[in-house]
């Protein structure tokens, strides 16, 4: 159970997707302009990944893995098909995308108009297909290890949107330089953010 | 008085509109400020009257940095002949420290004034007063030793980045003189971290002392020692880090000449006592929390010394206080202060690397006082609807 808190704190805080890794920044650029809608977008970017990771550990392991199909037979030992593991994550990560568009869409017509383009853009963010690779990477020993890691990095991502927003909220009535207006400043923001999140750097959990 | 306004009133023409020096202008009206009261008053938005101007304000913050800034060059003087194990006067340790911190000083201002001149002239704005402060809180917070080119680049970094591509004075979302600090700490972490950058003259390789240590108290218990001890191997007591007879940076080390700049700054009300009391209040929370864990020398230190060692008592009164980067809702100030004083606290204790979290705390928290505020403020809608609603 510690050792669950443990992943997920380091997932949010130190190997923050946005401040450490700098994935996922189209959507984390684009869509950061008010509060509500990057709430909207980091919740569904949560969703994806709390579910597409623990999906794709289980392919991972009981599929793709060198001898990850010895369940089927004991003759499969030696199959490796790791080379597929791009294609099948995005596979599962465009599906999975496909039933949060269709969900949102039922349940919250505002959110899904206002999300607009970038819903079906998060089946290309590369948060989540980072998020299925550094599973893969890191090799966590169980479903409930990569879930956590999953959500985690997912509370991550919305931190750093959400923060984001409200600073690009604030800063709407600023007398910004015009060269710099819109996508320079966030590019300048998401740099100073990025030094205040350099403090959790090299925290062992 | 009437010669000098005599004389400025002569040369003013030539920097209105379709003067020789129009260029010029904000770099005249800054200085007309400084010598006169301006009889301009407010021509839009609200009408609030009040002999309180940003200039009164940023003053009173720069009167309020006074004792910590004396105290600091005093201790500079000790430190430096503690170190050489030289018997040295009361004015003697001062107009040594003076001579070191007086030229940081100089720096400061003239890279920032000269970058805030540049900004005013050419986007054609007065000229604020808000770096008046900056400038004194950037020399405050570096080590003695630290090359005066790498004040000059910090400053510079501070300046432009962190304030004048928000559009200056008000605008910035991290506080300026914090920025200038944490450039350097990961550009050049050699030279602001370590045994040697404290105290004047070690790092020139000075002649010191057998056995002469300069490791801060933070510093020496990230190393695990359970007794702090100063470079001769006294130990130190609770009085000495109270008043400040410790290395450290030249303004964070004494907490008594920061309570009093503190208490100066709740008096004129310059300062908010919320964010100041709850930021003590999360560290001593946070203290007590590891206090009762325990484990290694940091975690065991007493909660109250960790409010008086390293930077957090400078950055509680100086630093989080800033009325532009805190939040400016006023439950949001009491969230604001708590999370500064809790992180400040769990950084310095977990991350080996950063014994002086109170720094990163702040500039977090900086980052993330628009969205408390963002909160609060949905908050107080949704309420009031409510009670709107059961009225109607």
């Amino acid at each position: 159970m510690e050792n669950l808190v443990n992943i997920f704190v380091k997932s949010i805080f130190i190997d923050n997707m946005i401040f450490a890794y700098f994935l996922g920044m189209c959507s984390y650029l684009a869509v950061s302009k008010t509060v509500k809608t990057s709430t909207g977008l980091g919740i569904a970017v949560i969703f994806v990944l709390g579910f597409t990771v623990p999906i794709n550990f289980l392919i991972e392991n009981y599929i793709l893995q060198e001898g990850a199909l010895t369940w089927l037979s004991p003759q499969l030992a030696d199959v490796d098909l790791s080379f597929l593991s791009f294609i099948m994550f995005i596979a599962v990560i465009a599906s999975m995308v496909q039933l949060v568009e269709m969900v949102i869409e039922k349940f919250s017509p505002t959110l899904y108009s206002s999300l607009g383009i970038f819903l079906p853009l998060i089946a290309v963010n590369c948060a989540i297909l980072g998020g299925a690779l550094f599973m893969q990477e890191r090799e966590y020993a169980n479903i409930a290890e990569a879930t956590s890691f999953a959500l985690g990095s997912g509370v991550g991502w919305f931190l750093a949107i959400v923060g984001i927003a409200a600073i690009r909220e604030k800063i709407r009535y600023s007398n910004v330089p015009a060269p710099l207006r819109g996508l320079g400043i966030t590019f300048i923001i998401t740099g100073l953010m990025g030094i205040a999140f350099m403090s959790f750097m090299g925290i062992k959990l | 008085m009437n010669a000098l306004r005599r004389y400025l009133d002569k040369i003013k023409p030539n920097v209105e509109k379709g003067g020789k020096f129009h260029f010029l202008k904000s770099t005249f009206e800054g200085f007309e400020t400084f010598l006169f009261v301006p009889n301009t008053v407010t021509s839009t938005g609200s009408h609030i009257r009040d002999a309180f101007d940003m200039k009164r304000g940023m003053i009173m913050v720069v009167l309020a940095l006074v004792p910590a800034l004396l105290f600091g060059m005093w201790n500079t003087g000790y430190q430096h002949f503690l170190a050489l194990g030289v018997e040295a006067g009361f004015w003697e340790m001062f107009w040594f420290g003076f001579l070191k911190v007086f030229p940081i000083i100089v720096v400061s201002y003239v890279t920032g004034l000269g970058i805030e001149f540049v900004f005013a002239q050419i986007r054609g704005h007065e000229i604020n007063e808000g770096f008046l402060v900056s400038g004194m809180l950037i020399p405050l917070v570096m080590p003695v030793d630290v090359p005066l080119w790498m004040v000059a680049l910090a400053t510079a970094f501070a300046v432009i980045i962190g304030k004048e591509v928000f559009g200056g004075t008000g605008m910035n979302i991290l506080n300026p003189a914090l920025t200038a600090r944490a450039f350097l700490f990961f550009a050049y972490p050699t030279k602001m971290s370590g045994d040697r950058i404290w105290v004047a003259g070690l790092e020139k390789g000075m002649e010191t002392v057998d056995g002469y240590s300069g490791a801060t108290i933070l510093g020496q218990a990230a190393q695990n020692n359970e007794v702090f001890v100063n470079g001769i191997g006294e130990k130190y007591t609770a009085w000495d880090m109270f008043l400040g007879t410790i290395p450290g940076s030249i303004g964070e080390t004494s907490t008594l000449a920061i309570l009093i700049g503190g208490l100066f700054l709740i008096y004129v009300g310059v300062g908010s006592w919320r964010i100041m009391l709850s930021v003590f209040a999360g560290g001593a929370a946070m203290g007590l929390l590891l206090n009762a864990f325990g484990g290694n020398a940091l975690m065991d230190m007493p909660f109250w010394q960790h409010l008086i060692v390293g930077g957090f008592a400078f950055g509680a009164v100086y630093m989080a206080t800033d009325p532009v980067t805190a939040t400016q809702t006023q439950r949001g100030k009491w969230i604001y202060g708590f999370l500064i004083g809790v992180l400040a606290i769990l950084i310095r204790v977990f991350n080996p690397g950063y014994p002086e979290g109170m720094m990163l705390a702040i500039l977090l928290m900086n980052v993330f006082a628009p969205l408390i505020d963002h909160y609060i403020l949905e908050a107080n809608i949704r309420k009031r609807l409510k009670r709107a609603k059961v009225q109607a």
